[in-house]
C-alpha cells in the first residue's frame, strides 16, 4: 500500500512517539496543581511551549495558547477576535471550513463578513484583502497554504500591506497545512495569530495551537478553568502537548530534507503520471507545497477513482466529505471557478514525511493504470 | 467475482452482502446518498438517514469489507423528487421507489459497475432472479409477505443478466435467524417502512416541494354537488376512505381527482368500481410481450393480483381488463403483470376505464 494522504493526517514521528510515552505509562498529573506530581506536568508543558514558541519566533513562551487543534486555534483566532474588538471579518473563499463556518458564526452575532475571491490558480490577491478592510474588521484571516491544492498564498504581503494600512487590525493566518512545508514563523508572516496543528507534522491528534501575539486580546471560545491564561480553558493533554512539540522541533529540523526529497517524490509523480494519462494539475504556474499534487483526470469522476485506487492500494482524497463519507462539492475549486462536473474530477495526492522516494514513480504507475481504465 | 451490494442500513442488504461473501465473492458494500437535510448532510430521521449509513458502514466493517457513499443526490432529485411532487400536482399517486429503482438504483449504479470493475449488482429485495436457456426471469420472492418483485418490474434482460437478489430464496424469519447467528448488529432492526426522502411528514414534504398542491378545492359528489371543500388534493387519492372531511351516513370513497379545477370526486363503493385501466411506459421483463394475454396484474404494491386480459393499444402503453369490476387503483402507481411467481413486466397506470363507458 502507498499512502497519498499525508495532507489528511500523517503518521507520528518517533521523536513525537518518544516524548509522549512517559506521559502514556509512569508520568502523569494535572498541570494546574501545587503538589510535586503536578508541578511535573506543569514542567513539561511549559518547556513544550518553549519550544513551540521557538520555532514560530515567538517574542515570549506565553504567546503559545495550546488548543484542541487546528479547528479548535482557528475558532479561537476568528471568533475571539471579532467578539473581543467587538468587529468583523475579512477573510478568502478558499479558508478551511473551521475559519469559514467561525466567519459565519460571527456573522450570525450581527458583525460584518467579507469573503475576497481567488483567482483561477487558487491564489488570493493580496490588494482585494486589504481592500475589504474596513474601520469596523476585528480581524483578517488568510491560510498560508490552501489544504486541496497546495497552492501558497501570499501571506507575508498581506501581513505587511495591514501593518501599513490597518494596524489595530489582527491577522491570522491558518498554517495547519503549511507547517510542514514551510517555516511559517511571525517573522515570515506578519501574523498576529497563527494556527498550528500537531497530526499534520508527525504528532499526535487532538492538540495544536494559536500563536498570540502579546497584546493581542481575544475573547475566550472555551470556557472553563482558565488554563492558557484563561484563553483557552480545559484539562491540559500533556502528552498530547509534549508530543505536538516534539513533533514541531522535529518537523523543523527535518525541514530542509522534506523539501527536497517530498518535492522530488511529489515531482516524480507528477511527471511519470503526465507521460501517460491525460491530467492537469492545480496551481502549476504558482507556488506550491512540495506535498501536494492537486490533480484533475478530465472524464474520470474521483468518487470512482478513490475506490479504485482503495483497491489497488493508494489511499488518495478528493474536496471534502461529509459525515456519511460521501464526497462533497469542494467551495475551494468552486471559488477558483470550476465548474462542478470538472470539480467532481479533482483527486489530491499529498506526500509526507516518511521515506517516500521509492513511491513516486511506483505510485504515479499503479495511478496511470487505473486511470487510463477509466479515460 | 466482484459484487457492489447497495446496502442501505437494514438486515436484508446486511445479510445480502454477508451471502454474497459466504459464496466467494469478493463484495464492496456502497450506501447511496440519494436525498440531503437542509444542511447538505445526509437526512438524520426516516429511512436513508446518517445512522442507517452507518450501520451498513459497521456491518461492511465486521464482514471486512470496503464501505463506501456514493453521491446520487442530483441523478435521484431529477429523476425521483421532483418528478414525485410533479406527479401530486396532475393530481397522481407517484411510487418513487419504482422510479428510484428504474432511474437511480438499476440503471446509475448498474452503469457504474464496470468503473468499478464489479460483475454483479446486488441489493437485499426479496425477489428471485432465475435464468434458462430463454434468459433471465424475475420471480415472486420465497416469503410472499415480504415480495418486492412488484417494485422491481422494469427490470429487463440486461439488467437481470447483472443483478444478484439473494434474499428473496429467504424468509424474514429466516434471514433474521441467519443474521442473528452470524451477529450481524442489524439483524433485529425494524423494517423501514417510510419513504426515504420524505422523514414522517409526507404533507409537509409535500407542501414544500409543490406548494401548488396545496391550493384549496371543493369535494363534490358523483353528481357534481358539493359537500364541502379541502386544503389540496395532494391529500387525496383514489380509493381513499379516512380524511375526507364529510360527514354522511354511508362510507365514501374518493373516486376522482381533477387537478385543474382542484375538485375531489367522492363516492360510494360501487361509483369506485372500476373495469380496468391503461398502462403507460410498459416494459417486460424478457424483452417481448406475453403470447398469453390472461395474466395477473398487480395495481398496488400490497395488493392480490386481479385476473386480467392485457392488450396492447400503441405507444407503449396497453390496456388492462379486469375479470370483474374492482375498486379504482390511483393514476400514478404501477400496474404489474405477473404469470404465477413470474414477473412479466408492467408500467404506470395512466387511466381508468369506468364500467359506464
Amino acid at each position: 500500500m502507498i499512502y497519498l494522504d499525508h495532507a489528511a493526517t500523517t503518521p507520528s514521528r518517533p521523536e513525537a512517539r518518544a516524548a509522549m510515552e512517559p506521559w502514556l505509562h509512569d508520568r502523569f498529573g494535572n498541570p494546574s496543581g501545587v503538589h510535586a506530581v503536578s508541578r511535573g506536568a506543569k514542567d513539561a508543558i511549559e518547556e513544550a511551549r518553549e519550544r513551540v514558541a521557538d520555532a514560530v519566533g515567538a517574542a515570549h513562551p506565553l504567546e503559545i495558547v495550546f488548543t484542541g487543534g487546528g479547528t479548535d486555534a482557528d475558532n479561537l483566532a476568528v471568533i475571539g477576535a471579532a467578539i473581543e474588538r467587538p468587529g468583523g471579518v475579512v477573510t478568502t473563499a478558499i479558508e478551511h471550513d473551521a475559519v469559514l463556518e467561525s466567519a459565519r458564526f460571527v456573522e450570525r452575532l450581527g458583525h460584518a463578513v467579507r469573503v475576497v475571491g481567488v483567482d483561477d490558480e487558487g491564489r488570493v490577491d493580496p490588494d482585494d484583502v486589504v481592500a475589504a478592510v474596513d474601520d469596523d474588521t476585528a480581524v483578517v484571516s488568510v491560510m498560508s497554504a490552501n489544504n486541496e491544492t497546495g497552492v501558497v498564498q501570499p501571506v507575508r504581503q498581506i501581513g505587511e500591506l495591514l501593518a501599513a494600512d490597518a494596524p489595530g487590525v489582527l491577522f491570522h493566518t491558518d498554517a495547519v497545512q503549511a507547517f510542514a512545508s514551510l517555516p511559517v514563523t511571525v517573522k515570515e508572516t506578519g501574523a498576529d495569530l497563527i494556527s498550528i496543528s500537531a497530526h499534520k507534522i508527525g504528532g499526535p491528534q487532538g492538540v495544536g495551537c494559536l500563536y498570540v501575539r502579546d497584546g493581542a486580546r481575544l475573547e475566550p471560545v472555551i470556557h472553563g478553568g482558565g488554563q492558557e491564561l484563561g484563553r483557552r480553558s480545559g484539562t491540559h493533554n500533556v502528552a498530547g502537548i509534549v508530543g505536538f512539540a516534539a513533533a514541531v522541533d522535529a518537523a523543523a529540523a527535518d525541514r530542509l530534507r522534506y523539501r527536497s526529497v517530498v518535492g522530488g517524490t511529489r515531482d516524480r509523480f507528477e511527471a511519470e503520471l503526465g507521460t501517460r494519462v491525460k491530467m492537469d494539475v492545480t496551481g502549476a504556474g504558482s507556488e506550491r507545497l512540495v506535498s501536494h499534487a492537486h490533480v484533475r483526470f478530465p472524464g474520470v469522476r474521483s468518487e470512482t477513482l478513490l475506490i479504485r485506487l482503495d483497491e489497488a492500494g493508494i489511499y488518495a482524497a478528493a474536496g471534502a466529505a461529509c459525515h456519511s463519507g460521501a464526497q462533497l462539492t469542494s467551495h475551494v475549486l468552486d471559488a477558483m471557478g470550476i465548474p462542478a462536473d470538472e470539480g467532481a474530477e479533482y483527486v489530491r495526492f499529498s506526500f509526507g514525511w516518511v521515506d517516500v522516494t521509492a513511491t513516486g514513480g511506483e505510485a504515479a504507475a499503479i495511478v496511470a493504470d487505473v486511470v487510463e481504465t477509466l479515460q | 467475482m466482484k459484487a457492489l451490494v447497495a446496502m442501505s442500513g437494514g438486515v436484508d442488504s446486511s445479510m445480502a452482502a454477508a451471502l454474497m461473501l459466504e459464496a466467494g465473492y469478493e463484495v464492496i458494500g456502497v450506501t447511496l446518498k440519494q436525498w440531503v437535510g437542509p444542511d447538505g448532510e445526509m437526512p438524520t430521521a426516516g429511512c436513508c438517514t446518517v445512522a442507517d449509513a452507518e450501520d451498513a458502514r459497521r456491518v461492511a466493517a465486521q464482514l471486512g469489507v470496503p464501505y463506501y457513499v456514493l453521491d446520487y443526490v442530483d441523478e435521484f432529485t431529477s429523476a425521483v423528487v421532483d418528478p414525485f411532487g410533479a406527479a401530486y400536482l396532475a393530481g397522481r399517486t407517484p411510487n418513487p421507489c419504482i422510479e428510484c429503482n428504474r432511474k437511480v438504483r438499476f440503471s446509475a449504479l448498474l452503469e457504474r459497475m464496470d468503473a468499478l470493475r464489479a460483475d454483479v449488482l446486488v441489493t437485499g429485495h426479496h425477489a428471485r432472479v432465475r435464468a434458462d436457456d430463454a434468459g433471465f426471469h424475475l420471480l415472486r420472492a420465497v416469503d410472499g409477505a415480504k415480495d418486492q418483485s412488484y417494485v422491481l418490474h422494469m427490470l429487463g434482460q440486461h439488467e437481470l443478466a447483472r443483478i444478484r437478489l439473494p434474499i428473496g430464496e429467504m424468509t424474514k424469519t429466516e434471514v433474521r435467524e441467519r443474521a442473528t447467528a452470524m451477529g450481524l448488529r442489524t439483524a433485529d432492526k425494524p423494517d423501514s417502512q417510510d419513504i426515504c426522502f420524505v422523514k414522517s411528514d409526507y404533507r409537509a414534504f409535500l407542501d414544500s416541494v409543490v406548494p401548488e398542491a396545496a391550493r384549496p378545492g371543493k369535494i363534490v359528489d358523483t353528481d357534481g354537488s358539493v359537500l364541502g371543500t379541502h386544503a389540496g388534493i395532494s391529500n387525496f387519492t383514489i380509493g381513499q376512505r379516512r380524511g375526507l372531511g364529510v360527514a354522511i351516513g354511508e362510507p365514501r370513497y374518493v373516486v376522482d381527482v381533477h387537478p385543474a379545477t382542484a375538485e375531489v370526486v367522492v363516492g360510494s363503493r360501487e361509483d369506485l368500481l372500476v373495469t380496468g385501466c391503461i398502462v403507460s411506459d410498459v416494459t417486460f421483463v424478457s424483452g417481448s410481450e406475453p403470447a398469453d394475454p390472461e395474466v395477473e396484474v398487480k395495481v398496488r404494491y400490497r395488493s392480490k393480483p386481479i385476473p386480467s386480459s392485457v392488450a396492447p393499444v400503441g405507444g407503449g402503453r396497453w390496456l388492462v381488463e379486469f375479470a370483474e369490476s374492482k375498486p379504482a387503483p390511483a393514476p400514478g402507481q404501477s400496474a404489474v403483470f405477473y404469470d404465477g411467481d413470474e414477473v412479466l413486466g408492467g408500467g404506470v397506470i395512466d387511466d381508468v376505464i369506468r364500467s359506464d363507458g
